[in-house]
């Protein structure tokens, strides 16, 4: 089922909740992204980004609000949304028993990528992940920054209409992050493929992002360029406005074990919340 | 339908890529055969019941069968927590073509363990007297696989974690197989038993694969065995698919 969309919008949200239990992961957030737009979400770990992508790539159904994604509703129609996306994770979703190519195989066939283009791409994006070398090898075999690589290929093998990137760099060397953002902008000129990705990096944001969402403690506080979001501020750089906004810097130990007080909860909470 | 040729191709891969598995799993039908093969062989003959090792063979095929099946199961929660079930969460195939894949190559793996243990047996002193019936043994065996594979599947579906799982082999797989009639005739027990015995689908498995192999006179009657198993099968395939539908990743 199609809904009414504006028409330069690829992604609009909004009133978006959601709940675990009593804790509210995403506090009725609203935005917009355009067709085309490399859009970044911006915060600390434990802000809500990858459930907030969770629910746009239909892995988590809201607790209210709603998701326009080309055009398709996530919470309806979700291979009309799963087709549009690529998707690298956050955490690792490759198969260690298989070998790198076994999993862009792998792959293609899900997203009916033809069986005639199918070889080419492959090579192609494994060459330019500098994997090639080793396709035949078990993931397993691969480091921490190979497997992530195989990851960005694998997402960009269907040539998807938006590429969802929750927190890519994470453990990539500073040439392969120059090197991922590169090819991903190219593809972003050229095909114009619109590129939603979150990041507690603010000078990725700032350097690769169009626009800008800050999120802190399930809320948006901010929308806007990096420009702009410094001269509402009156900050010098990404980092003081981000302080400006939400009255603390990013800081990771902090977040990451009220992450893992979540992650406990949930698996006491079973799977079903 | 390539989805569920891809799926299946990956089970099998991975399967024939772990060597310790797949030599791990053949100990304990082994151990079976010569315990209880040899053990109470002589007991058997003595209570004028035949030869033990020919009327065990085939439950001892069927219980690495069930083994293996019901294990798929874990293959889920391993990729649930190594996160490539995201992966396929995500991919614009139906959830049934996912489970559908998923089950055949479980069950595929299964059968083959099957037909390995069956060699196995041979080598212990097994000998199926009828061979025309072998591709109806066959069929049994590829039933009960799907089966249990769906059961797997669709149980370690609102699983997070291995524990879960644990409760289930001790709760639901040790009984299935110990109360199927794999290790004793199920003629002339207490009348609990019976009732027990005929209500686990196993028992119809061994039943349909016991007269397969040996052309003896089958409990059941063969065209019960065939229509219990497949009616099974279809149901627990029924909802095994609604359990994975079922799956937030």
């Amino acid at each position: 089922m199609n809904v009414i969309q504006n028409s330069t919008d690829i992604i609009t949200v909004s009133e978006l909740v959601k709940k675990f239990g009593d804790f509210t992961a995403v506090d009725n957030i609203s935005f917009n992204v355009k067709k085309g737009e490399i859009f970044a979400f911006l915060g600390p770990n434990g802000a809500g980004k990858s459930t907030t992508i969770k629910m746009l790539t239909t892995l988590l159904h809201p607790t209210s609000g709603k998701i326009v994604l080309n055009s398709f509703d996530p919470a309806r129609n979700k291979d009309g949304v799963r087709k549009s996306l690529g998707i690298v994770f956050q955490d690792p979703s490759l198969d260690d028993d298989l070998t790198a190519l076994e999993n862009m195989q792998f792959h293609a066939v899900c997203y009916g990528v033809p069986k005639d283009i199918r070889g080419s791409r492959i090579e192609e994006l494994l060459q330019f992940v500098e994997l090639w070398d080793r396709r035949n090898d078990l993931v397993k075999t691969f480091s921490g920054g190979m497997k992530r690589r195989l990851e960005i290929a694998r997402g960009l093998l269907h040539h998807p209409t938006i590429l969802f990137l929750d927190e890519p760099t994470l453990g990539l060397d500073p040439q392969t992050r120059n090197h991922m953002w590169s090819y991903v902008k190219d593809i972003n000129q050229k095909e114009g493929m619109t590129v939603f990705f979150t990041t507690h990096y603010m000078e990725e944001a700032d350097r690769v992002a169009e626009r800008i969402a800050v999120i802190d403690h399930g809320k948006i506080v901010a929308m806007g360029t990096g420009s702009e979001l410094k001269s509402r501020t009156n900050a010098d750089t990404l980092e003081d406005a981000f302080l400006n906004l939400t009255g603390h810097k990013i800081r990771e130990e902090e977040a990451s074990s009220l992450d893992r007080m979540r992650r406990m909860g949930r698996l006491w909470a079973g799977r079903r919340r | 339908m390539n989805v569920i040729y891809i799926m299946w191709l990956r089970q099998l891969k991975k399967y024939f890529r772990s060597k310790s598995r797949i030599i791990g799993s053949l100990g304990q039908p082994l151990l079976f055969l010569l315990a209880f093969g040899f053990g109470f062989g002589a007991i058997f003959k003595k209570a004028g019941a035949g030869n033990y090792m020919q009327f065990l063979a085939p439950g001892i095929i069927l219980m690495s069968v069930l083994f293996t099946a019901i294990f798929s199961g874990i293959d889920l929660i391993w990729d649930r927590q190594f996160g490539f079930l995201k992966e396929t969460m995500v991919a614009p195939v139906s959830r049934l073509q996912i489970m559908l894949g998923k089950t055949l190559g479980g069950a595929t793996v299964a059968a083959i363990q099957g037909v390995i243990v069956f060699v196995l047996t041979l080598l212990v002193g097994f000998r199926p007297h009828n061979l025309i019936l072998l591709p109806l043994g066959a069929l049994v065996v590829f039933l009960v696989a799907i089966l249990f594979t769906s059961l797997g599947i669709g149980l370690a579906s609102t699983m997070e974690d291995m524990q879960g799982f644990q409760l289930i082999m001790n709760f639901l797989v040790m009984p299935i197989f110990f109360l199927s009639g794999a290790l004793f005739p199920l003629e002339g027990l207490p009348r609990v038993m019976d009732v027990i015995a005929s209500l686990d689908p196993l028992s119809y498995g061994v039943d349909g694969l016991r007269y397969s192999f040996l052309g003896s006179e089958s409990v059941f009657g063969m065209t019960t065995d065939m229509l219990v198993l497949s009616v099974l099968t279809v149901l627990l395939l029924g909802l095994g698919s609604r359990l994975f539908e079922r799956i937030q990743a």
